[in-house]
């Protein structure tokens, strides 16, 4: 009797278990939210004209009334204050979701959050998860596109990068000396001391840092090994926290030496100010730089606000905001010559001495697979 | 038939939010990134980074169960004997309450906070002469992070366990004491086969509650990741290497058939010690 | 009558130190986080983020997520606890009474979402809740849904507790037998009989609910962890407060829920 009784509740179970799996698998038909013509316009325009100019983007941004942005700490090249700035210009309210997300969590919000009104409008990613993802993005050239180099964009507008930085070591001068070059990490001031931004097999910072470490320690962008090597000597050492530095770390003095982008670094300098004195090195000769690359979702719930988010980004304002963050903006070059650049902010960067070293795609894999394979067993 | 009708709300909720995601990651797991079926992610899972990160995820959980559940057991016998309705009681028990279930990025902050290279504990130990081995060891799998998940694991044993010792009867021990058994004969012919299959059930609860424990794991040790649950993360989460979301979901597959595993050993223990009973 | 008071005595003692060493225990993260939020710039202390934290003009000016995160929170709890008794308690009566076949089948069902991390179980969820928002909308409440499944495993576990220290077959029949319908049963002879397991099972889903973070997060929803993890990145003292704050407000809702159905003492009436 039980057999017969359980076998029917399996059967009936796996009936309605298949029905629903199929069921679940396809997206529902309807499309919610913003399906009027004013909305159906702006997924698909490729410039302010398309629209007929800024004010007519303005307007319709102004409708859709909000935006969801991810993945922008507010410390993160003072995206703080970028968002702020863009709330007060033109009233639009910014939703910011998800600020410890990567770049691969963001296009899988994408995914997830489809035709629902919290997906993501704009995305801001590393290289690579821009590169391998470009079906989901729409082409966007914004007014000022011709002021971005060419090497730093997609020649259609589907991605273009944004701000860029350089590898630095960030440390607590009230309580380790200052490191002159990367090699110093390895003396005994620094026991249990230095903490990397992530898992260089996870995060870009992470594996800029470790590319940053092998060009310091001799090695070149070809071959990142005696990076890889400097680590394991780091653990050995005891110097090495695995522990993921925030804010709350470095403000707790848990990791009193972090490895991140410089404008990061600069970032948390510029918030503890007060209470304890957080310095920024980038090491001479060893030089990493890396930029951020900015894309518009295909299936932005907001399409127009995502297109004036864009125009904000790369005018003057925008970036010199970052600018003020420390981070290098994408058209500075245009800017200097232009002198619309924020002098001051320009003149408090840190100090970058050697030609920064800018990995291609065939010499990322390269590292990329011989972390893979050697990272875990170096510091494990 | 009409006893199944009791039963079909549960089914069918279960069903929609439980087993159809279930099914989504399983049937994920044997895909490849063109959406063919494949077996190469179920291989992956036999490289040696993978499979070290299940025997550490295993023995973590294991040892973490059992310090939960030894501590959480006398805890529990603990408050049970206190009177019942009594403010002691009612506290621990909300204090469990809560503790159960903290953990994440604020667990692994307040650790930090205390027994960290700057924590107030570790600094007033030097103070008073007692340097603790090392000022990493908060931040290695088999150290600090059992310590941390202990933290969690005994107040989720008092919650579970509690109800359990509570239906011991005050009888049974006057009983035990008039026919001249001592505490010892009490507890290993009367309390303790009735309350094995409760707390080994609680101890299985435990297990997995630390074997899928991602975020606390994510704070501490955010480099090498040694056990399942980060490498999963990697495997969703990284910027660097892509593509490998497959066998993240091939990873939770076998999470999925180490914890039947698990339940099956368990079942079979239940079998046994309820034998007498004659339940 | 004299190996009573003996044994009272020593479980006294026992209970005493058992209680005080591992509340030790306990409190020391705590007083770490409270050692944290009260550093003043230059070394000694201060109550300022205390303070800013129980503004509550500060806080819905400068830190509205906050509130949207706590409200959030409150709503899910409810729903979610309400959820999980009524879907949770008669079945597993009904399975053990009916239906003892099916009883492996539940106990796996209910371990089910904890082997799964919830980083992956939101892979699996995001076509689910496609569905759910398309018909219930895109409020953060419908995560109850979700949460309810992650509170599963620990409710059946408790419930399974409590129900097996009772004999709920007898006790069916003899109200069946004396012409009590089968909701009279649950609500008047079984529930009342698993207070505890009840109560245990309720505590842990206030618990889990508060402290849920990752699926929220995932699906860009709010919730008190999301919020105070936002909080983090701004000032991460206040974070701390925030969250120590949550901890104590889930202990008092605890305490306060536990004596719920105190009066009723028909736990062993006739054994005393």
């Amino acid at each position: 009797m039980t057999s017969r009784l359980a076998r029917q509740t399996g059967v009936a179970a796996l009936a309605v278990v298949t029905l629903i799996t199929i069921a679940a698998c396809s997206p529902p038909a309807k499309t919610s939210g913003s399906a009027s013509t004013g909305g159906a316009k702006a997924s698909s325009a490729t410039s302010a004209k398309d629209l007929g100019g800024m004010a007519a983007l303005v307007d319709a941004a102004k409708k859709e009334g909000s935006l969801n942005v991810i993945a922008l700490p507010p410390d993160w090249a003072n995206y703080g204050e970028v968002i702020k700035g863009f709330q007060a210009k033109y009233g639009l309210k910014v939703n910011s979701a998800q600020p410890d997300a990567s770049s691969a969590d963001e296009i899988a919000a994408a995914r997830n959050l489809k035709g629902q009104s919290k997906a993501p409008d704009v995305f801001d990613l590393g290289g690579a998860v821009a590169g391998a993802n470009t079906a989901m993005f729409a082409p966007y050239k914004v007014a000022t596109f011709n002021d971005v180099p060419a090497l730093l964009k997609d020649a259609n507008g589907l991605w273009v990068n944004d701000y860029g930085g350089y590898m630095s070591i960030g440390y607590d001068a009230g309580k380790v000396p200052a490191p002159k070059t990367v090699a110093d990490l390895l003396k005994p001031a620094y026991k249990g001391k230095v903490a990397l931004n992530g898992d260089p097999t996870k995060a870009g910072s992470a594996f800029s840092a470790v590319v940053m470490t092998a060009l310091s320690q001799g090695g070149t962008p070809n071959d990142i090994s005696k990076g890889v090597d400097f680590f394991r000597a780091l653990k050995t050492a005891g110097n090495f926290l695995p522990v993921d530095p925030t804010g709350a770390t470095i403000e707790s003095g848990q990791t009193p030496v972090v490895f991140d982008w410089d404008y990061l670094n600069v970032a948390q300098g510029a918030k503890v100010k007060g209470k304890m004195n957080w310095k920024t090195v980038i090491p001479a000769g060893a030089v990493v730089g890396g930029y951020y690359v900015q894309a518009i979702s295909k299936d932005a719930p907001h399409p127009a606000a995502a297109r004036l988010w864009q125009e904000y980004l790369y005018s003057d304002e925008g970036q010199n905001l970052w600018l003020k963050g420390g981070a290098r903006p994408v058209r500075e070059k245009a800017m200097v010559a232009a002198g619309t650049i924020d002098k001051t902010a320009f003149a408090a960067l840190p100090k970058a001495v050697g030609t920064p070293v800018f990995l291609t795609k065939g010499q990322s894999d390269k590292a990329n697979a011989y972390l893979s394979a050697n990272w875990a067993k170096a510091i494990g | 038939m009409g006893a199944l009708l009791g039963v079909l709300p549960f089914f069918a909720y279960t069903t929609a939010f439980l087993v159809v995601p279930t099914l989504i990651v399983v049937i994920g797991a044997g895909l490849d990134g063109s959406n063919r079926p494949t077996l190469g992610n179920l291989a992956a899972l036999a490289q040696p980074q993978i499979a070290s990160a299940f025997v550490h995820s295993v023995i973590l959980s294991a040892v973490t169960a059992v310090l939960g559940a030894v501590f959480g057991g006398l805890l529990a016998y603990a408050v049970s004997t206190a009177r019942e309705g009594g403010p002691l009681r009612r506290m621990i028990t909300s204090l469990c309450g809560v503790l159960a279930q903290f953990g994440g990025v604020t667990l692994a902050f307040a650790f930090m906070a205390t027994v960290g290279s700057e924590g107030f504990l570790t600094l007033w130990l030097r103070k008073i002469g007692v340097n603790l081995a090392g000022s990493t060891w908060l931040y290695e799998p088999d150290k600090g992070l059992i310590l941390v998940y202990t933290y969690f694991q005994i107040p989720l044993m008092l919650i579970v366990f509690l109800p359990a010792v509570e239906g011991l009867r005050p009888q049974w021990r006057e009983a035990a004491e008039s026919l001249g058994g001592s505490t010892w004969h009490y507890w290993r012919h009367v309390a303790g086969p009735i309350l094995a299959p409760s707390f080994i059930g609680a101890m299985l609860l435990l297990f997995t509650n630390a074997f899928s424990a991602y975020a606390t794991a994510a704070a501490l040790i955010s480099q090498g990741s040694p056990i399942i649950p980060l490498q999963i993360g990697g495997t969703l989460s990284s910027e660097v290497i892509l593509g490998q979301e497959n066998i993240g979901k091939a990873m939770a597959l076998g999470m999925v058939a180490i914890v039947a595993v698990v339940m099956t050993l368990y079942a079979v223990l239940e079998r046994r010690t309820t034998r007498w009973l004659g339940r | 009558m004299k190996l009573q008071a003996a044994r009272r005595r020593r479980q006294t003692v026992f209970r005493r130190v058992v209680v005080g060493l591992l509340c030790l225990f306990f409190a020391l993260p705590l007083l770490g986080m409270v050692e944290f939020t009260t550093r003043a710039p230059g070394g000694g202390r201060t109550l300022a983020t205390w303070t800013t934290l129980f503004d509550f003009n500060v806080i819905d000016a400068d830190y509205p997520e906050l509130k949207t995160g706590v409200l959030a929170s409150a709503g899910l709890v409810l729903l979610t606890v309400a959820i999980m008794l009524v879907m949770l308690v008669p079945t597993m009566t009904w399975v053990r009474l009916r239906l003892p076949g099916l009883r492996r089948t539940v106990e796996f069902v209910c371990l089910l979402p904890l082997t799964i991390p919830a980083i992956v179980l939101v892979v699996g969820l995001a076509p689910v809740y496609a569905w759910v928002a398309y018909f219930l909308g895109e409020s953060s409440l419908w995560l109850a849904f979700a949460y309810v499944v992650l509170v599963l495993p620990y409710a059946y576990r408790a419930l399974d507790a409590g129900l097996s220290a009772i004999d709920v077959k007898t006790l069916a029949e003899a109200a069946r037998s004396l012409g009590a319908g089968w909701p009279a049963v649950m609500w008047r002879i079984i529930l009342p009989n698993v207070r505890t397991a009840v109560l245990s099972a309720s505590f842990l889903s206030v618990a889990l609910v508060l402290g849920e973070f990752t699926i929220a997060n995932l699906f860009s929803r709010d919730n008190l962890q999301v919020a105070i993890n936002q909080l983090n990145k701004r000032d991460s003292s206040l974070a701390t407060a925030a969250a120590l704050a949550a901890l104590i407000l889930a202990f008092i809702v605890l305490f306060a829920m536990s004596f719920v159905g105190a009066g009723r003492r028909s736990h062993h009436p006739e054994e005393n």
